[in-house]
């Protein structure tokens, strides 16, 4: 009988480890693999035909901290996920409230907001360049009407990072704005009616009530929008390349630049790994404070 | 507080209004010469000479039919790995499955995109430059649709399961016959999230696609927004809008679906 | 996977209809546009006179982007070991293809000197490095200025008269200027280096050492010639603040917004073919001198294929470089034809004859200098852009912006002294 058992948790093994095989290997290929090989590389120098490669330990990674764009970059990310992370959830929770509540044409509303989810971050990019360009660019007719100047959106350091912010926040607020409806419509409507008979208003309603219930789905959103302030950079390859002298370069960018454009792929591999480590820490974060705090009740 | 209430409509419809423009823009330019687009030339008469001029400077169809392929190859790809993956951590019972989970979930976080120079590198040792494969293989193992997988496959109610064994059906059977049917608004689902996903992806197919025989759309109208010395807007908006369409149908056409499918994708 | 089927059927049977199973050499080529569109029809176009004329070579043309994108796109397709023969890639380019050890000099596959010897000298300079030619000139072109004859009568201006000095420029430019049109417009994203190079020359220097060596971004006459370029938007007010947008300029012109702009040549043809009004095209105008840098586009051979494919690579370029084809091809696009022979051409002595401004640019080429080039240069080149934009839009002021460059510059090329 013992044997018995004994052989039905082997085969219970066998089957799990069959079935998580193909996961394992592609994961290993595409994610754990380049993970190590990442950092292998950034311990070596860049190959040309006077100096052949050879390990150099911490060097690149010193490199990166004397190259005053690295840090330039850096900032420019932290302003990046600084701006587009709150205005986007903010922004989302207010359409969920709005997608989820009496106000007429809501279907032409909650269309609306969704829209630029579907569509590429490329084709975002042209659309809003042509919104951008100065003189003949629709931000600058619109500004024409009520007597404002020209403004050079991309072409001014002090706008151009803004700018691009604003294409994120626009692809980004309808996408979150789905999380908060899914929430939104969990929370029982005997809650409400409740409240209302309490003599709450709506505004306390909302404040007391769904904003705590929403809690959990909020730092779910975070997780994810800080995920997409490092991802989301496809626009820049449209709207600035990271001009006017860097004003509007990522840290992404930046990467792809040094490895594709530069050809030096320790430069960018050093970088790769201070990234993973942002989000490694970003993982952490999730698992013991976010998943401890919301999933075990 | 009853003013805001009152205005709250309109707040709502005007930010639906600023949310649509970028598009509803496009769109018009598309179909306007670009001196009546860029005057804001209401009167203007319509026309057809934009798409015309921007279908003859890209093999737009070829570009059609290499993101079809992409989309249609990463989610076969991703439905097989989920659905064993997810099916091996919701009934299976083994030694090692919660460090697997784990590391799993990991790759939520280790991006596709931040790896794009190993990967590149891995991807050229394995053949795999300038294919469709090469595109998707790094996105296949998906740790968000192994996670969605999982969910579902836990919530199918034991007696089906074993109703199905005791009817003799392998490990596989019951997988096939009871879990993947109980399962199906979340393939579909997932299916809706990673089609406009992959549809959208832009920076690993640059990284990995060296011509035409594999550049996707994304790819193919940044480059045809690109050339040497400008392009003419008008042209532009009419390439993009030619690219955004089929999604854009899509979404119109299966908006309650499609939003319903991001709903579920979303609960966790 | 049913679905999958009939488009992996329509796959196979596209690429059997390309590709006849007989013994022929296959090139591949990697080439930029400068003009979206059509162009890249010309392009297949006159690649498929070659194939008819060759049938035993056969070519992949793959249009890539601009010059960046193609680059980076041919090097990591030979990095990967896929096949590429050879490429039109910037002129100035040179350098890092020597460095990374990915093309041969044409002396080492043709001993046509009178070949070599039939381009314009100075559409050679950028592709000649330590005694031998690396690059044959394709679609190359210098800056000339665009100016909008229908402004300049409103203006009071004699419309045959483009300015022919910078203070002619300036002052012309501020009665140019209006409420409704800035006077001129440089373009100062894409390669504001070229524009700014071209202020240099005429502002009497050179940016960089003919060995590609030695940068002289600090150099006063460098910094002055910054502070001018500042100066027309900053103080005189004829051009716009911040940057200028490389991409969108074009159009600018073409509808008004600007009386002046410096561009490409290889615009021309998109502009005759665009402009609802009278314009003209003239040389940049001097200071200390005429002059503008050389642009475009050089063929380069790549080192990695055999014999066969270098010679019939050769005989591709050859081709496209006849002056018929550069005549053809300086019709459709504005770019040079790369010989004096191309002018001579019937099809290019009636097309300036009837349009004369075709003309400028080689009539310019006598004033011109090599393009910028370096090792490493596109890092180099990186940093001067990135100097000229923070000059420009106020965030350095030029000496300063122009000293890190320049700093720079030395650290990435004492690795090559």
């Amino acid at each position: 009988m013992p044997d018995l058992a004994a052989l039905r948790r082997r085969r219970q093994a066998i089957h799990g480890w069959l079935l998580l095989t193909p996961t394992l290997v592609m994961l290993t290929t595409f994610a754990f693999y380049p993970t190590v090989a990442t950092v292998w590389t950034s311990l070596f120098s860049r190959g040309t035909r006077r100096r052949p490669t050879e390990f150099v330990g911490l060097e690149n990674y010193q490199r990166l901290i004397d190259d005053p764009t690295f840090w330039l970059v850096a900032k420019n990310n932290l302003i990046y996920a600084g701006v587009t992370i709150p205005i986007s959830i903010v922004l989302a929770l207010a359409m969920a409230l709005w997608a989820n509540s009496k106000i007429p044409a809501r279907s032409f509303v909650r269309t609306a907001y969704f829209t630029p989810t579907v569509l590429p971050m490329i084709a975002a990019g042209n659309l809003w360049l042509f919104f951008y360009t100065p003189g003949f660019g629709v931000l600058d007719q619109i500004g024409a009407l009520f007597g404002a100047p020209s403004v050079n959106w991309l072409g001014q350091p002090e706008t151009a990072l803004w700018a691009v912010c604003a294409v994120t926040i626009w692809k980004e607020a309808g996408f979150f704005m789905i999380f908060y409806l899914a929430a939104l419509q969990t929370i029982p409507p005997d809650l409400k009616e409740a409240a209302q008979i309490e003599g709450a208003s709506r505004w306390a309603y909302t404040r007391r009530i769904v904003l705590p219930l929403l809690m959990p789905t909020t730092l779910f959103i975070l997780v994810n929008a800080m995920i997409n302030s490092v991802k989301l950079i496809d626009h820049l390859f449209i709207l600035t390349k990271g001009g006017p002298s860097d004003a509007s370069k990522l840290i992404l960018y930046y990467i792809w630049e040094n490895a594709f454009a530069f050809f030096d792929a320790p430069a960018a591999a050093a970088m790769t790994v201070l990234v993973l480590g942002v989000l490694g820490a970003l993982a952490a974060f999730q698992f013991f404070v976010i998943d401890r705090r919301t999933h075990y009740r | 507080m009853n003013v805001l209430h009152r205005i709250e409509p309109f707040l709502a419809l005007l930010l639906a209004v600023i949310w649509i423009s970028p598009l509803l823009f496009a769109f018009w330019a598309a179909f306007h010469a670009s001196t009546d687009a860029v005057n804001f030339n209401l009167a203007a008469p319509w026309t057809l000479e934009n798409f015309r001029t921007a279908w003859d400077g890209a093999p737009w169809l070829r570009y059609f039919l290499n993101s079809f392929l992409l989309v249609t190859s990463v989610l076969i790809g991703q439905f097989l790995l989920t659905t064993l993956a997810g099916f091996g951590f919701a009934q299976v019972d083994f030694r090692g499955k919660d460090v697997l989970f784990v590391l799993v979930l990991l790759q939520l976080f280790i991006l596709p995109e931040v790896l794009i120079v190993e990967n590149y590198k891995v991807a050229t040792r394995l053949g795999l430059l300038d294919t469709i494969l090469g595109i998707g293989a790094p996105y296949m193992a998906s740790a968000f649709g192994i996670f969605l997988m999982r969910q579902a496959f836990k919530s199918v109610p034991k007696e089906l399961d074993e109703a199905a064994r005791i009817e003799g059906c392998s490990l596989l059977g019951v997988l096939w016959r009871v879990y993947v049917p109980a399962a199906r608004p979340t393939y579909l689902a997932y299916a809706l999230v990673s089609i406009s996903t992959h549809w959208n992806n832009f920076l690993w197919p640059l990284v990995v696609t060296n011509n035409e025989s594999s550049r996707p759309l994304t790819v193919g109208l940044s480059i045809f927004g690109a050339p040497e010395n400008g392009v003419d807007i008008s042209v532009i908006s009419a390439a993009t809008v030619m690219v955004i369409a089929p999604l854009l149908v899509l979404f119109l056409v299966f908006q309650r679906q499609f939003v319903q499918a991001f709903l579920r994708a979303g609960i966790k | 996977m049913l679905r999958h089927a009939p488009a992996a059927l329509m796959l196979a049977a596209g690429t059997a209809l390309v590709n006849p199973a007989q013994a022929q050499t296959e090139l591949t080529m990697y080439y930029p546009i400068a003009v979206g569109g059509p162009l890249t029809q010309v392009v297949d176009g006159i690649v498929a006179e070659f194939e008819e004329a060759n049938p035993d070579i056969k070519v992949n043309a793959i249009y890539a982007g601009n010059y960046d994108d193609t680059r980076i796109k041919a090097l990591s397709a030979l990095n990967s070991g896929e096949p590429a023969q050879l490429a039109v890639m910037f002129s100035i380019d040179a350098y890092d293809l020597i460095e990374q050890d990915l093309i041969v000099p044409f002396d080492d596959v043709t001993d046509d000197a009178a070949w070599l010897d039939s381009f314009y000298p100075a559409l050679m300079a950028n592709g000649q490095i330590e005694g031998k030619t690396w690059g044959v000139p394709f679609q190359r072109s210098t800056i000339v200025a665009y100016y909008n004859k229908d402004m300049f009568r409103a203006a009071g201006l004699d419309p045959e008269k483009a300015p022919t000095t910078w203070d002619e420029m300036v002052e012309m430019g501020k009665a140019l200027t209006t409420d409704d049109h800035y006077g001129l417009m440089i373009p100062s994203t894409g390669y504001p280096y070229w524009m700014f190079q071209a202020l240099a020359i005429q502002n009497g220097k050179e940016l960089m050492s003919n060995d590609g060596l030695t940068t002289y971004f600090d150099d006063p006459a460098v910094v002055e010639t910054l502070e001018f370029w500042k100066s027309l938007s900053v103080e005189h007010g004829i051009m716009p603040e911040g940057t200028v947008e490389w991409g969108t300029l074009r159009q600018a012109f073409l509808e008004g917004k600007t009386a002046m702009m410096w561009h490409s040549t290889g615009n021309l043809t998109a502009v005759k073919n665009n402009a609802s009004f009278d314009f003209g095209v003239a040389m940049l105008p001097a200071n200390e001198r005429l002059g503008s840098p050389t642009g475009g586009g050089n063929f380069y051979l790549f080192k990695d294929s055999t014999d066969e494919e270098k010679a019939a690579a050769l005989k591709l370029i050859q081709f496209m470089t006849s002056p018929e084809k550069a005549a053809e091809w300086s019709i459709a696009t504005g770019y040079m034809g790369v010989s004096p022979a191309a002018y001579e051409t019937d099809a290019l002595k009636a097309y300036t004859a009837e349009f004369p401004p075709a003309l400028v640019a080689r009539d310019q080429l006598e004033h011109a200098v090599a393009e910028f080039s370096t090792f490493e240069t596109a890092r180099v080149r990186e940093g001067l852009n990135n100097a000229i934009q923070a000059a420009l839009t106020g965030t350095k002021s030029p000496a300063e912006a122009l000293a890190e460059a320049q700093a720079a510059a030395e650290r990435l090329l004492s690795a090559y002294r």
